[in-house]
């Protein structure tokens, strides 16, 4: 306890900006957690992003790759989850569990073959996938609902056991959230996390040393797959409802916000900018009509101050420092 | 015995014929240079014996084995591992992190023990230890936490051969090593590949600087045109009419 401690004061004060953006997000759970209302809801989106965001950063900030089409997974896990739950009466846990693993299925489909080439084959294939997922929700209303949507989503729960309150799947969220947060730093620092970052740096200096690329990057992508598809699953058992539009094209465009604000290819940056970006247009809200424009506003700040993300914030004041001296 | 056997490799770019029927043997130790003016087809058939690209005819034997055509990262397994002409470094990753990426071929371990560090911990101390022995080794020790980016061209270099002495290569390949290096970085590489050539490894380099090759070299082989002129000793090579004509003779002629 004590050495966390002191680490955790060290690094701090290394990176001042860094720390009070972390302290500023836990002071913003307590408040939320003991105040409750409607920010609750906020809360749940944001951490739910964690998942999702920690997944793709797996894919493109580590390996380097590049996918349009996460939602898809997300997609997939997450209708199998409101389908079999809502209008077959499966158990939550076994319903998302057959969602994972039908998108962990999708992934391999389009990423076997597309994963063996070179260049933007797996980006144009994810977009495709993406887009296909989303028609097939809308059109296909004898399951989907289509544009309708499936509501009366049960909470996850085990029989009797059941996460219902807002406080409760907060905190269930959060655990969710740190467990994949936790996956994601255990990965980075492993013998497979090294041969992803390898790929990510050079590909021909990979294969020199004995890297089979095409095998890691497609490890990389359904591992990023798993997450979006858990994410998937924990919006529509946390939220209660799914309609298309929830895992539509702008997942994505949130996503890489979220991705690039943070910081790509760090682990707190992924998590950092899902939090910031989850819960930024609420406490920008209260400018009402100008709120987009608030909200636009500090991007840009926070992409032209910090253009590694707001993880390199940490790298940038300790520049400072050694400029100064 | 002979570790690296190319029997009549030949490849061919359409109408142009890179590396023309190249025949050789590298012998188990030692430090054997290929030499040869720019555009002679050196980097071409380092890339035919790494597996980079398919030779269009001929053989390359490893180790006994027929590696013709087998893919890099195969390659790399049975022991034949390659540096690049220009440097391909992990350019954001720590210079340590860099050399911990070469252990690959000698660890094992996927998603679990990612994901229960306990179960790696002992091979990931060992890791550790092995690549900050190798930084050591070529002088990087000091610089093991900075990011490889950061680095000037000749420590680069050297970061590059640290990371493939870490997949413990039988045969080292290194393009153009000295590329680039000035003169102190040049005779700091040249002990350093001494080093590695001592403790058993077999090196083929593929180089410009004749003084640097004539220094460190205990076999040279001659390309022209794609073509192998000469072979032996660095003295038996410099004698040899045909090199002087195509090599030396045009470096004689510019000192002129």
């Amino acid at each position: 306890m004590m050495t966390w401690l002191t680490t955790t004061w060290a690094e701090a004060r290394r990176a001042p900006v860094l720390a009070l953006l972390w302290a500023a997000a836990a002071a913003l759970v307590i408040y939320v957690f003991i105040g409750g209302g409607y920010l609750i809801a906020v809360l749940h989106f944001a951490a739910i992003y964690v998942v999702f965001v920690t997944g793709l950063n797996i894919f493109m900030g580590f390996a380097g790759q590049v996918s349009f089409g996460h939602n898809a997974f997300a997609a997939i896990s997450g209708y199998t989850s409101a389908v079999l739950t809502a209008t077959h009466g499966w158990e939550p846990l076994p319903a998302a569990a057959l969602g994972i693993l039908g998108a962990l299925i999708a992934a391999l489909i389009v990423g076997y073959p597309t994963l063996r080439l070179r260049g933007h084959y797996l980006a144009m294939a994810t977009l495709a996938i993406g887009l296909i997922v989303y028609e097939v929700a809308v059109q296909w209303q004898s399951v989907t609902q289509g544009y309708m949507g499936i509501s009366g989503i049960p909470p996850l729960g085990i029989g009797r056991f059941e996460v219902t309150s807002d406080r409760a799947i907060l905190i269930f969220l959060i655990v969710v959230a740190a467990l994949g947060v936790a996956a994601a730093a255990g990965i980075r620092h492993s013998r497979l996390g090294r041969a992803f970052v390898a790929i990510a740096g050079s590909e021909d200096a990979a294969r020199a040393l004995g890297i089979d690329v095409a095998r890691y990057k497609l490890a990389a992508f359904l591992i990023s797959a798993f997450y979006a598809a858990v994410a998937g699953s924990l919006f529509v058992h946390a939220v209660g409802f799914v309609s298309p539009e929830v895992y539509g094209l702008h997942m994505v465009v949130l996503a890489f916000t979220m991705l690039y604000v943070g910081g790509i290819g760090t682990v707190a940056g992924a998590a950092l900018g899902a939090l910031v970006i989850g819960i930024l247009p609420e406490t920008v809200r209260r400018f009402s009509e100008y709120q987009d424009l608030a909200y636009g506003t500090l991007l840009i700040l926070i992409l032209i101050y910090a253009p590694g993300g707001l993880a390199s914030l940490s790298r940038l004041s300790t520049r400072r420092k050694k400029e100064d001296a | 015995m002979s570790l690296l056997t190319l029997e009549k490799v030949t490849q061919r770019f359409g109408g142009l014929v890179a590396v023309d029927n190249v025949s050789l043997n590298i012998k188990q130790g030692g430090i054997t240079a290929i030499i040869g003016p720019n555009g002679a087809g050196k980097t071409t058939l380092f890339n035919a014996i790494s597996g980079f690209r398919t030779p269009t005819e001929g053989r390359v034997a490893f180790n006994g084995d027929d590696i013709t055509g087998l893919a890099p990262e195969r390659a790399a397994r049975r022991g034949l591992v390659r540096t690049f002409q220009l440097v391909q470094l992990f350019e954001t990753l720590t210079v340590l992190e860099n050399v911990k990426v070469g252990r690959h071929l000698h660890t094992s371990g996927g998603l679990l023990s990612a994901l229960i560090p306990w179960r790696a911990r002992a091979i990931e101390a060992q890791v550790e230890d092995i690549a900050r022995g190798l930084l050591h080794r070529v002088g990087l020790a000091a610089q093991a936490e900075m990011i490889a980016s950061a680095l000037p061209y000749g420590q680069k270099r050297l970061l590059e051969i640290a990371r493939a002495l870490a997949s413990e290569p039988k045969l080292l390949l290194l393009d153009e090593p000295a590329a680039g290096l000035n003169r102190t970085e040049t005779s700091r590489l040249a002990d350093v590949i001494r080093v590695i050539a001592a403790q058993g490894v077999t090196v083929l380099l593929i180089e410009h600087d004749m003084n640097f090759v004539m220094n460190i070299a205990d076999r040279v082989a001659v390309l022209d045109f794609g073509k192998l002129i000469a072979e032996g000793t660095p003295t038996e090579v410099q004698k040899n009419k045909d090199v002087i004509a195509a090599y030396l003779g045009t470096m004689e002629a510019a000192h002129a």
